[in-house]
């Protein structure tokens, strides 16, 4: 069992006007197999907390830690954190002209996994994971992201989710955009990495809806870059009802 | 970024000195075999203006040492090769020098390489020519290939080594041929290489020409592709990384002067370090008798650090309406700071992320050579600029 820790995470950009805080101390803890929902208004630094635990340079942490089963994981350049098992899933994932996906997806197997995958194993791995996701296999051909649609964008990222096999994901509104049946198979990819990996989830949304298909076993409010409430399932059904303006008054 | 320019006005375009001279319409640039007739190289013209003639290491010089001794081939069925007199008749009739360089390099070759394939031949294997420079004489060299009718052969011209040469290469694409003509720039540091093609397009025949330029202070290729009777199809390609320092510059010029030909240009390049400086300029004329035209050109480049500078120029003269179709792009961005996040989020080391992105760029247009081997070695090459970054 793994556990990552965020720690009174103090994080802020500079921008023209200068420095700027968006995250006030957070604190989350995450251990493998459990699923955490992090839900808040636009603005409130969700993907700020999603960025820094990757490790995105324009983000700077003034104070506090993330720990990866107690190793300083802000000592680790990004792709070191992608080795050590932490997974971002982005809410605007990056155009790679040039780079084709299956060229993509072999080369990251082999970073993070520190050698070649067997070639016949994995072009039946990836076969398969395509076909769950309903990727269609000349996709493999495609540039990275390239004229993908914001639904394909998503379903590319739960592909890497699926290929990678990460102790921990980030999914930064991976839910945003996607119709009903498009919400459907990303989140049966979520759920299949959870049970085959005992992955750690962190999932970051604005809505409710996809808590219909993947359950979380905590939610935690976030407003002004702080957890401003944490509870169970049911606190989700509380905020479909009464949505985040007690919080953003208060 | 993408640009285009509106040609000048027939006419209006004239050479005055000391000031800058404008763009002016392809078909009107002036023309001759004799460097005397040519001013001295200056910024201030349209077509160095790009460069400082010390770039060019006296390659703009009136007279130029010659460059036979540093060319070497093989033997070949279907292939005849040899040094003629530049005298010869067949020599310089399918192309006349537009700048001074190229008619530096015309005046002072007094024999020129033929490499002629024969009626019908099919070659299995590429042919390859070796100019391998030794020195740091400015000098010249003619290079006449005639691919006679119904033959199917590829060419491999590949510099290297230390040179600083003025170089021309006549193409002579006969009715119902194909030819697939490479030329490989890997020079070492110091040297400087001006190199004008020229190729005539017979009835339904084919070109593929392929420009790698990898090693070399200054590259400077203009190659011309003149359709001359209908059907024909041109393909041209280029790929190009500049390093700190070098310059590399392309000027494809496709002149549609028969019905129903078919054109597409294709450069992309990448650059690294300070004053890395490539420059592309693609010239498409579709003349009155050119109708059922069919052209693309692209260029795109990748610019992988500060301090690098990509310019790109396409310009489309149409002089008639009755064409298939006619078009252009050219984009110059950067790797940027995203892309390299994106990458390294999954595990991707930064490293290995640029090998990625600029392989995947520009190993496309190696492979449209068709010749394995070429591409798998100057694959190598690009690995090693990028290594050594
Ligand atoms: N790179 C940045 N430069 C300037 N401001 C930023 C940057 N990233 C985020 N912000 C600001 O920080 C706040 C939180 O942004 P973000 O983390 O994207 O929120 P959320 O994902 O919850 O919508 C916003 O006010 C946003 O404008
Ligand atoms: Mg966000």
């Amino acid at each position: 069992m793994a556990t990552l820790e965020v720690k009174n995470l103090h994080v802020s950009v500079e921008t023209d006007q200068g420095t700027k805080e968006i995250l006030k101390g957070v604190d989350i803890v995450i251990n493998s197999g459990e699923i955490h929902a992090v839900m808040g208004p636009n603005g409130s630094g969700k993907s700020t907390l999603a960025y820094s635990i990757a490790g995105h340079p324009k983000y700077t942490v003034t104070k506090g830690e993330i720990l990866l089963d107690g190793e300083n994981v802000l000592e680790m350049s990004v792709d070191e954190r992608a080795k050590a098992g932490l997974f971002l899933a982005m809410q605007y994932p990056v155009e790679i002209p040039g780079v084709s996906v299956s060229n993509f997806l072999r080369t990251a197997k082999t970073a993070v996994t520190g050698e070649a995958p067997a070639l016949r194993t994995w072009i039946k791995d990836v076969r398969e994971a395509m076909g769950n996701l309903k990727i269609d296999s000349t996709f493999s051909e495609r540039n990275v992201n390239e004229g993908f649609s914001g639904g394909e964008k998503k379903r590319h990222e739960i592909l890497q989710l699926e290929l990678l096999k990460p102790r921990f994901a980030i999914l930064d509104e991976t839910d945003s955009g996607l119709d009903v049946d498009a919400l459907k198979i990303v989140s049966e990819g979520v759920n299949r990495a959870h049970k085959d990996n005992d992955l750690g989830v962190l999932m970051i949304t604005h809505y409710t809806r996809i808590l219909k298909y993947i359950k979380p076993d905590f939610v935690h409010v976030f407003v002004d870059g702080k957890v401003a409430e944490q509870g169970g399932a049911e606190l989700a059904d509380q905020l479909e009802a009464e949505g985040y303006d007690r919080y953003v008054k208060a | 970024m993408s640009d285009s320019q509106k040609p000048a006005q027939h006419g209006l375009a004239e050479h005055t000195h000391g000031s800058f001279v404008p763009l002016q319409i392809r078909s009107d640039r002036p023309r001759s075999k004799s460097v005397s007739d040519f001013e001295a190289v200056s910024p201030l013209q349209d077509l160095w203006r790009y460069l400082q003639p010390e770039q060019l290491k006296g390659l703009d010089a009136d007279v130029l040492g010659e460059y036979e001794s540093e060319v070497s081939f093989g033997a070949a069925d279907g292939v005849n090769v040899s040094w003629i007199e530049s005298t010869d008749p067949r020599v310089g009739t399918i192309g006349v020098p537009e700048d001074k360089v190229a008619a530096a390099a015309y005046t002072n070759a007094s024999k020129t390489l033929l490499v002629e394939i024969a009626d019908n031949a099919e070659l299995s294997e590429p042919f390859v020519v070796n100019i391998t420079g030794s020195g740091s004489q400015a000098s010249a060299l003619h290079v006449l290939v005639i691919a006679k009718k119904f033959s199917n052969a590829t060419l491999v011209f590949e510099h290297a080594g230390h040179g600083v040469l003025a170089e021309i290469i006549e193409i002579d694409v006969q009715d119902e041929a194909k030819l697939n003509l490479v030329s490989v720039q890997n020079w070492d540091k110091g040297s400087a290489h001006v190199s004008a093609h020229f190729a005539k397009l017979g009835r339904n025949s084919y070109l593929k020409h392929s420009v790698a330029s990898f090693g070399g202070d200054l590259i400077r290729i203009t190659p011309v592709t003149t359709f001359t009777g209908p059907g024909a199809e041109v393909e041209m390609n280029g790929v190009y990384f500049a390093d700190a320092g070098q310059h590399i510059e392309n000027r494809p010029f496709v002149d549609h002067a028969a019905p129903n030909c078919k054109s597409r240009v294709t450069y992309k390049g990448a650059l690294q370090g300070n004053k890395a400086h490539t420059v592309w300029i693609g010239d498409v004329l579709i003349r009155v008798v050119a109708e059922g035209t069919d052209t693309y050109e692209l260029n795109r480049n990748l610019l992988l650090t500060d301090g690098a500078r990509a310019d790109s120029v396409p310009n489309l003269e149409i002089e008639t309406g009755e064409i298939e179709g006619a078009g252009h792009a050219s984009a110059s961005g950067r790797f940027d700071d995203e892309q390299l996040f994106y990458l390294q989020a999954r595990g991707i080391s930064v490293d290995e992320a640029r090998r990625l992105v600029v392989l995947g760029f520009l190993v496309d247009i190696l492979q449209r050579t068709a010749v394995d081997e070429l591409v798998e070695r100057l694959t190598k090459v690009l690995e090693e600029k990028l290594g050594s970054k």
